[in-house]
C-alpha cells in the first residue's frame, strides 16, 4: 500500500511542491506551519505526504508557535521545517534567535512577497534579504539560500537541511512567489543518489557529556531528548554545560563562536554560479528569480560588444566578501538588479570599497525588471558613470 | 554504623539530588517564594508517578517560574517568553515516548502565551502544563499580570488594577483540557498527587498552583512574609472537586476554591491524527488516488440548467 510514498523521476511540478518534496527527500519528518500566501502549498503538500512517511504535520495557531514547534521537534531528533512569507517571518524572528542561540537545526522557508507589511500577498519581491540576515536581535551567523527555479527549490531545500544539520542552526530558504508558484520540470533523483548530511550525535556517555562543548569545528555534538543525557538548553547566555552564565567572559566565548562557526566555513557554504567572469569589464550580480528575468539584458549587452560577466548567488548569506573584493580589483564595476530598493547592492558596495562602481537596478516587487534598465546600467558602468 | 551514616550523607547530600541540578544551587528565588514548594511537589509527584526520568522533558518560558527548567536534572528547555507550550508540542509530537511538562508562570502562559494555551487545550495535545500563579510579574519587578486581582496594586497599577483578571482553571477547562486542577502551595500532598496523576494521564493536563510572592505582590498589597501568606491561603482555601471551574475566579479576599475540577478521557491530538489516516488508507490504494478523489466533483446527470432569459 502507498508504494509511491517516495517519489523519483521527472515531474511537471510547482515550486512550492518541489520544496516540500525536497524536504521529504532530505529526511524532514516534522512540519509546523500557518497558512499564508504564497507559501501555503508547501504546508498542504506536507499535510498530504508526511503522515504516509510516519511524519508529523501540525497547523499551529500562528507563526510564532510554528517556529517554536519546529525547534521542539528538532530537539527530539526530527528534521523539521516551517514555511511562510514576510509577515510570518516577522513573527518568527524571536524564536529564530532562540534557534540560533540553542543551536537547533531546522529550515525556515520564506516565499517572499512584495513588502512591507501585508504588501503584495500574491506577487513577488526580494525585499526580505536583509531581514534574513539581521531579523532577530543580536549577533549570530546565518545561512540563506536563494533558488531561481522549481528544480533548484527542490535541490536547495536538501542543501538547506544539510547545512542546518552540519552547522546546527535554522537555515533560511529565500524563495519568492514567482519561483514558488511557477510550474516547471523537476527531476527528483532516487533517495540513495542524494547527498544527505545528518547532525553529529555525541558518542560520550551522559556523565561526560556537556551540551555545548566544542572542538575546533566550533560545533557542539548533539544529544536528543529522551536519550538519558538530561542536558539543559536556554536562550540565556550559557556556558559549555548549557547553564546560564551572565558574565562577560561567557558572552565573549559564546557569541563570537555563533558567528565564527559560519564565517570559518564560508568556502563550504557559499554557492555561486558564474559565466564569463574572466576578462569581464562589468559583472552583473543577481540572485533568485531576478537572475532569470534580466538575462535578455546580458545578451543584448554582449551583442553591443560589452564584456559582461554574470555572477549568481545561490548562497546570499554568508555574503562572499572575499570573492567580490577580488573581482572588484579587476572590473570597471558591478550591476546589481534586485527586487527591492537596495539591499544586497549595499553588500556589494561594501566589498567593492571604491575599487569599482556599483550600480543598483531597483524594483519594488510585483513585476519584473525592464531589461532596458539593466542594459542602461551596464552601459553606464562601462562608460564609467 | 555511624561511619556508614556519614558515608550515606556524604554520597547523597540532598534527598532530591537525583532530580535537581545541585551544581546550580543556590537558586535565584527570593526567600518566602512559593516556587521552592512547587518544585518539591513536582519532584515528589514525578517519583510517585513512576515515570522514567530519562524520558521526561521539562519546558519553561521566561520569568521567575521560567527558571524552574534550569534547576531540574531532566532534558530541560528554557525557551522564549510565552512559547513554552508550542515548543513542548513539537517535542512531544516528534517523540511520543516522552512525558512532557511545561512549567511556567501566569504572565508567561496567560498573557504573552495565552493563545498557545487555549489552542493546545483545544487540540488536546498530550502535554502537562503547570502554571505557578503569583498574581504578578516577579522577575521584572512587580508589574501588572493578567491574573492581578481587581483593585490590587502593582508597579504598573499604582492606582489599583482596573482590569478583570483571568480565571485560569475556567479558561483551561472551557478550552477543552482533559484534566484541570487548582491547589495552593499549602496543599503539598494533594498537589503532589495531582502532578502524579497528570504525568500518567493522556491528553492536555492543566494544574494551577496558587503561590505566594512576598517580595513584590504582598509588599504592595497585604504585606507579610511567605509564611504569613501560606497561613492566609490555609484560611481562605476550600476544597470542592465538584465546583464549576468557570465559576471560581480568584480575588484579593474571597475563598480560594481548590480541587480536581476536570478529569476526563478525550481522544488526544495524535490519536485523532492516527484515526484519520487509518480511515483514508482503508479507502484508497495510493495517495495519488486519494488526492484525485478528494478533488472529484460529481454532477447530477439529469440536472436541468435553465437561464433566466428562457423563463
Amino acid at each position: 500500500m502507498f508504494q509511491k510514498s517516495r517519489l523519483h523521476g521527472e515531474f511537471f511540478m510547482q515550486g512550492d511542491i518541489a520544496c516540500a518534496e525536497g524536504a521529504l527527500a532530505a529526511g524532514c519528518r516534522f512540519f509546523g506551519g500557518y497558512p499564508i500566501t504564497p507559501a501555503s502549498e508547501i504546508a498542504e503538500r506536507m499535510a498530504m505526504r508526511l503522515p504516509l512517511l510516519r511524519g508529523v504535520f501540525i497547523q499551529y495557531e500562528d507563526e510564532i508557535a510554528s517556529m517554536a514547534g519546529i525547534l521542539g521537534a528538532s530537539w527530539a531528533g526530527m528534521k523539521s521545517m516551517t514555511a511562510t512569507s514576510g509577515p510570518g517571518i516577522s513573527l518568527m524572528n524571536e524564536n529564530i534567535g532562540l534557534g540560533m542561540m540553542m543551536e537547533a537545526p531546522c529550515v525556515v522557508v520564506n516565499v517572499q512577497r512584495g513588502s512591507p507589511s501585508t504588501g503584495l500577498p500574491t506577487t513577488w519581491g526580494q525585499s526580505d534579504m536583509m531581514q534574513a540576515r539581521w531579523g532577530s536581535h543580536g549577533d549570530y551567523g546565518s545561512i540563506s539560500l536563494v533558488p531561481n527555479s522549481p528544480q533548484e527549490f527542490f535541490d536547495l531545500t536538501i542543501t538547506a537541511f544539510n547545512f542546518s544539520e552540519k552547522y546546527r542552526l535554522p537555515v533560511f530558504l529565500m524563495a519568492d512567489a514567482l519561483v514558488g508558484h511557477m510550474t516547471e520540470k523537476v527531476v527528483i533523483p532516487k533517495v540513495e543518489e542524494l547527498e544527505i548530511i545528518n547532525r553529529k550525535y555525541t558518542n560520550k556517555t551522559p556523565k561526560d557529556y556537556l551540551a555545548y562543548d566544542y572542538d575546533e569545528s566550533l560545533i557542539p555534538d548533539f544529544a536528543k531528548a529522551g536519550d538519558g543525557y538530561r542536558y539543559h538548553t536556554t536562550g540565556l547566555t550559557h556556558d559549555r554545560r548549557g547553564y546560564p552564565d551572565m558574565t562577560v567572559e561567557c558572552q565573549e566565548e559564546l557569541v563570537p563562536r555563533l558567528v565564527n562557526k559560519i564565517k570559518n566555513n564560508i568556502n563550504d557554504i557559499s554557492l555561486t554560479e558564474e559565466y564569463d567572469i574572466e576578462g569581464a569589464d562589468v559583472i552583473v550580480i543577481s540572485y533568485g528569480i531576478t537572475s532569470r528575468t534580466i538575462l535578455p539584458a546580458i545578451t543584448m549587452a554582449k551583442k553591443k560588444g560589452i564584456k559582461v560577466g554574470y555572477l549568481r548567488l545561490k548562497t546570499v548569506w554568508p555574503f562572499p566578501d572575499e570573492k567580490i573584493r577580488k573581482l572588484s580589483e579587476k572590473v570597471a564595476g558591478f550591476v546589481v538588479p534586485e527586487m527591492n530598493l537596495g539591499q544586497i547592492s549595499l553588500e556589494v558596495e561594501r566589498c567593492a570599497h571604491n575599487n569599482s562602481l556599483v550600480k543598483l537596478v531597483p524594483h519594488p516587487g510585483g513585476g519584473i525588471h525592464k531589461f532596458e534598465d539593466v542594459l542602461h546600467a551596464i552601459e553606464e558602468v562601462v562608460h564609467g558613470k | 554504623m555511624a561511619n556508614n551514616t556519614a558515608q550515606i550523607i556524604q554520597e547523597k547530600s540532598h534527598p532530591m539530588e537525583d532530580l535537581l541540578r545541585m551544581d546550580r544551587m543556590p537558586h535565584i528565588w527570593c526567600s518566602g517564594c512559593g516556587l521552592g514548594s512547587a518544585v518539591t511537589t513536582f519532584v515528589e509527584g514525578l517519583k510517585k508517578a513512576g515515570v522514567s526520568y530519562d524520558k521526561t522533558a521539562i519546558v519553561s518560558g521566561i520569568g521567575c517560574t521560567g527558571r524552574v527548567a534550569g534547576y531540574l536534572r531532566l532534558d530541560s528547555y528554557h525557551t522564549t517568553h510565552g512559547r513554552a507550550i508550542p515548543f513542548a508540542t513539537g517535542l512531544k509530537l516528534a517523540n511520543r515516548d516522552l512525558t512532557v511538562f511545561v512549567f511556567s508562570g501566569d504572565g508567561d502562559l496567560f498573557a504573552i502565551g495565552g493563545n498557545h494555551l487555549i489552542h493546545a487545550a483545544r487540540r488536546n495535545v498530550d502535554i502537562n502544563v503547570i502554571c505557578v500563579n503569583n498574581f504578578i510579574y516577579g522577575m521584572t519587578g512587580g508589574q501588572n499580570a493578567p491574573t492581578t486581582p481587581l483593585g490590587a496594586y502593582s508597579s504598573t497599577a499604582p492606582y489599583g488594577n482596573y482590569e478583570m483578571p483571568f480565571n485560569l482553571v475556567g479558561l483551561a477547562a472551557a478550552s477543552g483540557a482533559s484534566y484541570v486542577a487548582r491547589w495552593t502551595t499549602a496543599h503539598a500532598r494533594r498537589l503532589t498527587n495531582s502532578i502524579a496523576t497528570a504525568a500518567n494521564k493522556k491528553g492536555f493536563c492543566f494544574i494551577e498552583i496558587v503561590s505566594p510572592c512576598a517580595t513584590v505582590f504582598a509588599r504592595k498589597n497585604m504585606g507579610g512574609t511567605g509564611l504569613d501568606l501560606l497561613k492566609e491561603f490555609q484560611t481562605r482555601a476550600i476544597i470542592d472537586h465538584d465546583a464549576d471551574p468557570t465559576q471560581i475566579p480568584l480575588s484579593m479576599d474571597n475563598e480560594i476554591v481548590c480541587g480536581e475540577f476536570v478529569n476526563e478521557d478525550r481522544p488526544t491530538f495524535w490519536e485523532n491524527v492516527q484515526g484519520g489516516i487509518k480511515n483514508r488508507l482503508e479507502k484508497f490504494s495510493n495517495w495519488e488516488e486519494m488526492q484525485s478523489n478528494s478533488r472529484k466533483i460529481t454532477h447530477k446527470k439529469d440536472r436541468k440548467y435553465t437561464s433566466s432569459i428562457d423563463v
